[in-house]
């Protein structure tokens, strides 16, 4: 069993054109490393929708993504508002994107259910003015 | 597919070594070796950007030599619809399709107009049920191979149709089999004059896979400067020009596009503007379009590199000939159809298959264990991404370092940092 491989990313809260690099990269880094496309497409699906909530909501973070031969495992961490009602937050269509994200096509509420839809497993930890931590893993099948 | 033909190539005399090229690949496919540049061509797309940007014009774009031609009885020319733009006050087609006659060829296909038939059966495509949308448009082979390297979940979406140069090629030789029962088929020389290397290396690999009715493929400057001069711009005696504003409006980004009728669509010219748009696609982020035409060109196919006029230039003088032409001269071709759908002949018969062109290792123990050791060694580099070890990036110098492609000495600020500490070493030694 090789060592699982860890690539982290800072995702730039500022720059909103820039949301949806570090999916991209991830994206690169699984097809050298020689995984199955609907792996990769899982991975960078939901790492697409967190990287996009994080800009979105909370200015930036940080994804750390552990990459192992059987499963991928992805950390968002952001020091935004938090969120105070998950089970509201995860139902499809509810969505707190200001009007302004909504006009350029984002804020559907459709982030977080994709990302459970995606993965085998996501945990959202969150503290209201604290911060909300995702963790996600994809089991390679 | 096997390894790709491919029609960019290097003229080792001329290369100076320098990075121009290295930092403008788009899929990082160069290095710098022995003082020139080598290129990798499992990852090459014939997207020409190192022609456009070498100094040295050490890169060139290689086609069949014009004189070809003369080894077939009869000679069919094929020029795309960006050749229309290349020739000043050029105000009726018929000029130049009568330049190609006088020239030497027996009769003229004009691409533009089997690009009319391609619009007209995409139309039909398109309302066919359980497709994969958005659809891709598959005229730009460079577009395909991308996705074929990168993107193996848009395959599906990659248009399934013939593109035009093909159509041309097959309907031109249909009718003149029909037209001549005489000839052989070996008789018949189907000459595309191409825009691009990427067309080249697209109609060579058909070629070779036994498909494909092309025959011979010519260069559009070197059509350009074998007929310019003669071309007596009187009015064409045989040849009618078959073309109408939409098949001279495949010639520039979004003419493809927009023959379809439904204005959800996006056109994107640029290898990089399309690199991004694919990305996009793959995210899933470009919700309700229907259609998404990319040309690896800027401007589009007048932007190709065996073009000699200026791609904008080019696209401009389009729009003078277009004005005076009905919308399509092709509405006959489907108006004698009975069935509405696409017949078989007019699908590709090229399936592309995924192709990752940065695997590490077909292990992925060992993968792995090579990526770690790239990190180990790209965390040393200095990440100027200076080009100076022939690598494009620090990181890629790493993986070619794993690789055993290059080593380390080879960074130049490295040893830059290497000297310095010597010097001083002897400084403090002499004191």
């Amino acid at each position: 069993m090789p060592e699982p491989l860890k690539f982290t990313y800072d995702i730039n809260g500022e720059n909103f054109a820039s949301a949806g690099e570090a999916s991209m990269q991830i994206k690169k880094e699984l097809r050298s490393l020689g995984f199955a496309p609907e792996t990769i497409r899982r991975v960078s699906i939901a790492m697409y929708e967190g990287e996009i909530n994080m800009v979105i909501h909370a200015g930036g973070g940080v994804a750390e993504v552990l990459v192992c031969p059987e499963k991928i495992e992805i950390t968002l961490t952001d020091h935004g508002p938090g969120i105070p009602d998950i089970d509201l937050a995860m139902q499809e269509g509810y969505s707190t994107a200001p009007d302004a994200i909504r006009s350029i096509g984002f804020g559907a509420g459709m982030g977080l259910p994709n990302m459970k839809k995606y993965t085998d497993e996501m945990i959202i930890e969150s503290e209201v003015q604290k911060g909300t931590k995702v963790f996600m893993r994809v089991d390679v099948k | 597919m096997g390894t790709y033909n491919h029609s960019v190539l290097l003229d080792i005399d001329k290369c100076k070594g320098c990075t121009n090229c290295l930092k403008r690949c788009p899929t990082e496919a160069i290095r710098i070796r022995d003082g020139h540049a080598q290129i990798n061509s499992n990852r090459c797309i014939d997207c020409g950007e190192c022609i456009r940007i070498c100094p040295y014009k050490a890169k060139k774009a290689v086609s069949d030599k014009l004189d070809k031609i003369w080894d077939y009885k009869y000679k069919i020319a094929l020029p795309a619809p960006s050749l229309y733009g290349q020739f000043d006050n050029l105000d009726d087609i018929d000029y130049l399709l009568q330049g190609l006659l006088d020239y030497g060829f027996d009769e003229v296909f004009e691409v533009a107009r089997a690009a009319e038939i391609v619009s007209g059966y995409t139309r039909r495509y398109m309302n066919m049920p359980g497709i994969v949308k958005p659809v891709i448009s598959s005229a730009c082979p460079v577009v395909s191979r991308l996705i074929a390297l990168r993107y193996p979940f848009l395959i599906d979406n990659i248009m399934p149709l013939k593109p035009p140069v093909d159509v041309a090629a097959q309907l031109a030789r249909e009718g003149a089999m029909a037209a001549h029962p005489e000839l052989k088929r070996e008789d018949i020389g189907i000459c595309f004059i191409s825009p691009c290397p990427a067309k080249v290396s697209y109609l060579k690999s058909e070629r070779e896979q036994g498909h494909g009715d092309v025959d011979c493929i010519i260069s559009a400057s070197d059509i350009y400067f074998a007929i310019v001069n003669k071309m007596e711009r009187k009015q064409a005696t045989v040849p009618v020009s078959k073309t109408g504003m939409i098949g001279v409006g495949w010639a520039a980004s979004g003419g493809e596009a927009t023959a379809l009728f439904n204005d959800k669509y996006l056109a994107a010219d640029g290898i990089e503007n399309v690199i991004k748009v694919l990305d996009n696609i793959d995210n899933g982020t470009l919700p309700n379009l229907e259609f998404v035409e990319l040309d690896a060109c800027t401007g589009g196919c007048v932007g190709g590199v065996m073009n000699v006029a200026n791609a904008f230039i080019a696209k401009a003088r389009l729009q003078s000939i277009r004005r005076y032409l009905p919308v399509s001269q092709n509405w006959d071709f489907f108006s004698k159809q009975e069935d509405k759908g696409v017949p078989n002949s007019f699908y590709s018969q090229e399936t592309l298959k995924y192709q990752p062109e940065d695997s590490l290792s077909g292990n992925m123990d060992e993968a792995f264990r090579k990526r770690a050791a790239i990190q180990e060694i790209a965390d040393r580099l200095p990440q100027l991404d200076c080009g100076s070890c022939g690598a494009p990036t620090c990181m890629a110098f790493a993986e070619d370092i794993v690789k055993g492609q290059a080593t380390e000495e080879e960074c130049i600020v490295k040893m830059r940092d290497k000297i310095q500490q010597l010097l001083k070493g002897e400084n403090y030694d002499s004191k």
